[in-house]
């Protein structure tokens, strides 16, 4: 009898719940339908296509000698038909150098990102995992960290590692070495709030039930971190991350602004404006295509970030 | 709480310590102060060697970090290259209240401090003013109307500008308040520095010369007053105690601006104070665009020279500043809201 009820029950949802709304069922595709029902996330991502878009496109008809090409007798022009977007203080072609800038700067919010995540993730669960001196030990760390505002820390590191600035080529392209480091830098300096927000989930987390339950059957503390753990503060994470694209953007920008950040011949997005730091009212256009290009990534990865946090939270996925 | 507030300070000595250690040996890595000397055709590398030599470059790093923080009065070092120590040194070091020399500058690092700090006091407090104001009334506003038009418009807004460099906002201020407003004649905004170097150095000149950068700073950091003002406005107004004052027909104005913004201003208090001790190391950015000469001028044009003395001062201030506004910030919080108590 029981059985009959229970084939009962199966008909009754098979014929409430068509073919379509099954396929729905995953918390992932949930979350997907709500990103694209979320408007600004939408534009944003529209507006990252058409920017990533213009920096590889773009490479595609002029090639990066075009973009380091001096002319002492075109240096500061304005904005005109030969230069779009006006010329630098020495003559280079500022619409060119956005489009490799775009991609290095691109590039480097992507990687420290990546490293950044990495690194707050394993502290994060370290300390909230195991607690006790481990935990005391890396809150210091994260303390010491937050105690110094993050550009000045930047700002002293990387004058450290722009002494030995060199090119290598990479993927084919000859960039400068500092490439590299910034995005190291700005990765191991931009860890700690991620770190917090993943060790409050943790120390919540292990003390659920299903935790005990995972030891109890004799999973290790490396089986409970991976299979339990992290799949549960992945949607914290990747907020993180999205938004973390955008501040390593602005960050490397700024670095670059005060020439402590990525070094000739290399252009990004921020230091196309080397050189124009006490020429604000004179060379408006060395900071206009740099400056839009910058607030657009941003807009959109805040966008993107803003709609995943509404996408991934699982309140509101009923 | 005396005590909480003293073990707070004590437990902060050692992450202190830590960080001049970090910052120090950076430096060390960094290089040598005196290599621009090199390019002078008027120094000599005897004058060159001389100067690192009195000034304790010369001196194995451990005893460079021990001179650091006791000095080198009691450290006798060959100053006349004869191969004998001869000579004592003149500091006393950072626990006996010697903040040493700034190199490019050749005075105490402590006047030098003290001479740009005001600088960037004035830029800091009128930015963060404005900002509080600004940001506390926008996020009331967007909080009594929430999900209306003018609510998202806002929303919308603080995304963009919470989006932007600050350097392209400084530039669309200058393209409108100064540039445009001179080609058509107008009276416009100066952009440089805090007075007109040929002017007299009154009041009013130095106001009209903080509109600029104070608006720039406050453009970006309004989004967040405002923002965290919303959520916390919009929490509180929909407490028991507000709809109790309603029913007694208190106007919605008082129950507004005197009730709920009472209560909602608690976190602020928190905002407000975490904030203080960046304004200490200055706007670094907002400095340079508009050559301010602020403590953000000073670290960055330290940094180029590589100034070490300076540069340790100046990060060991911003450290026991955010330290000392920690504690400052838990105090005020549990003096507003006297449901928190120190445990």
């Amino acid at each position: 009898m029981a059985d009959s009820v229970l084939k009962q029950k199966k008909s009754n949802i098979a014929t409430i719940t068509s073919e379509k709304d099954l396929k729905s069922r995953s918390i992932y595709a949930i979350a997907t339908r709500r990103f694209f029902q979320h408007k600004m996330a939408v534009a944003g991502t529209i507006m990252l296509t058409f920017i990533v878009l213009y920096v590889t496109v773009g490479a595609a008809f002029f090639t990066e000698a075009d973009g380091n090409r001096t002319s002492i007798l075109d240096k500061t022009e304005a904005p005109s038909a030969e230069f779009w977007f006006g010329s630098d203080l020495v003559g280079r072609d500022i619409f060119v150098r956005t489009i490799y800038g775009g991609q290095i700067s691109i590039a480097i919010g992507v990687v420290s990102v990546f490293i950044s995540i990495c690194l707050g993730t394993l502290i994060g669960v370290l300390s909230g995992f195991f607690g006790g001196v481990v935990d005391a030990l890396l809150g210091r760390l994260t303390e010491m960290f937050l105690s110094i505002p993050p550009l000045i820390l930047l700002l002293v590191l990387s004058s450290v590692i722009i002494q030995s600035s060199t090119t290598m080529t990479i993927l084919g392209r000859e960039i400068s070495s500092t490439v590299v480091f910034i995005v190291a830098l700005i990765g191991l300096t931009s860890w700690m709030q991620l770190s917090r927000i993943v060790r409050g989930q943790v120390l919540s987390l292990k003390e659920q039930e299903y935790i005990m339950a995972a030891r109890a059957i004799g999973a290790s503390n490396w089986g409970i971190i991976s299979r339990h753990l992290l799949p549960n503060i992945i949607a914290p994470v990747i907020v993180a991350a999205t938004l973390g694209i955008g501040t390593a953007i602005i960050t490397e920008a700024y670095l670059s602004f005060l020439g402590f950040g990525v070094q000739p011949p290399t252009a990004t997005w921020g230091n196309i404006l080397t050189g124009a730091q006490d020429r604000i009212d004179t060379v408006w256009w060395m900071w206009m295509a740099p400056g839009f290009f910058i607030v657009c990534t941003v807009l959109a990865i805040n966008f993107i970030g803003d709609g995943l946090r509404d996408a991934l939270d699982p309140r509101s996925i009923q | 709480m005396t005590q909480y507030v003293i073990r707070r300070l004590l437990q902060a000595i050692p992450l202190l310590f830590l960080i001049n250690v970090f910052i120090f040996v950076l430096l060390k890595a960094a290089g040598d102060p005196f290599a621009y000397l090199a390019l002078d055709p008027t120094v000599s590398e005897e004058d060159r060697a001389f100067l690192r030599r009195s000034l304790g470059l010369d001196d194995p790093v451990y005893m460079q970090f021990i001179h650091w923080y006791f000095g080198d009065d009691w450290y006798m070092r060959d100053l006349d290259f004869d191969g004998e120590n001869d000579t004592f040194g003149r500091r006393k070091g950072i626990l006996r209240g010697d903040f040493g020399q700034s190199i490019r500058f050749s005075r105490p690092v402590t006047e030098v401090i003290a001479q740009r700090l005001p600088n960037t006091l004035i830029l800091g407090s009128s930015a963060l003013l404005v900002t509080v104001i600004a940001g506390v009334s926008i996020g009331v506003f967007a909080a009594l109307r929430p999900y209306t038009f003018l609510d998202n418009l806002i929303t919308s807004i603080s995304f963009l500008t919470f989006s932007m460099p600050i350097f392209l906002i400084a530039l669309l201020g200058v393209l409108f308040f100064s540039i445009t407003l001179d080609n058509l004649g107008l009276p416009h905004l100066p952009v440089q520095g805090m007075y007109d170097p040929r002017g007299d150095r009154s009041i009013d000149e130095l106001l009209i010369r903080l509109i600029l950068p104070t608006m720039s700073i406050a453009a970006i950091s309004t989004a967040r007053y405002a923002r965290f003002m919303r959520g916390s406005m919009l929490e509180v107004i929909n407490a028991d105690y507000i709809r109790t004052a309603r029913a007694k027909g208190i106007s919605q104005r008082r129950i507004t601006w005197i009730h709920a913004l009472k209560n909602a201003s608690i976190p602020l208090v928190t905002l407000i104070s975490l904030d203080i001790p960046f304004i200490l190391s200055g706007a670094v950015v907002t400095e340079t665009i508009f050559s301010w000469p602020g403590m953000g001028r000073l670290f960055i044009e330290s940094l180029n020279i590589l100034d070490p003395p300076v540069l340790l001062i100046f990060t060991l201030m911003v450290a026991v500043g955010v330290v000392i506004f920690q504690v400052v910030a838990d105090i005020l919080y549990a003096w507003v809201d006297p449901r928190i108590r120190f445990n």
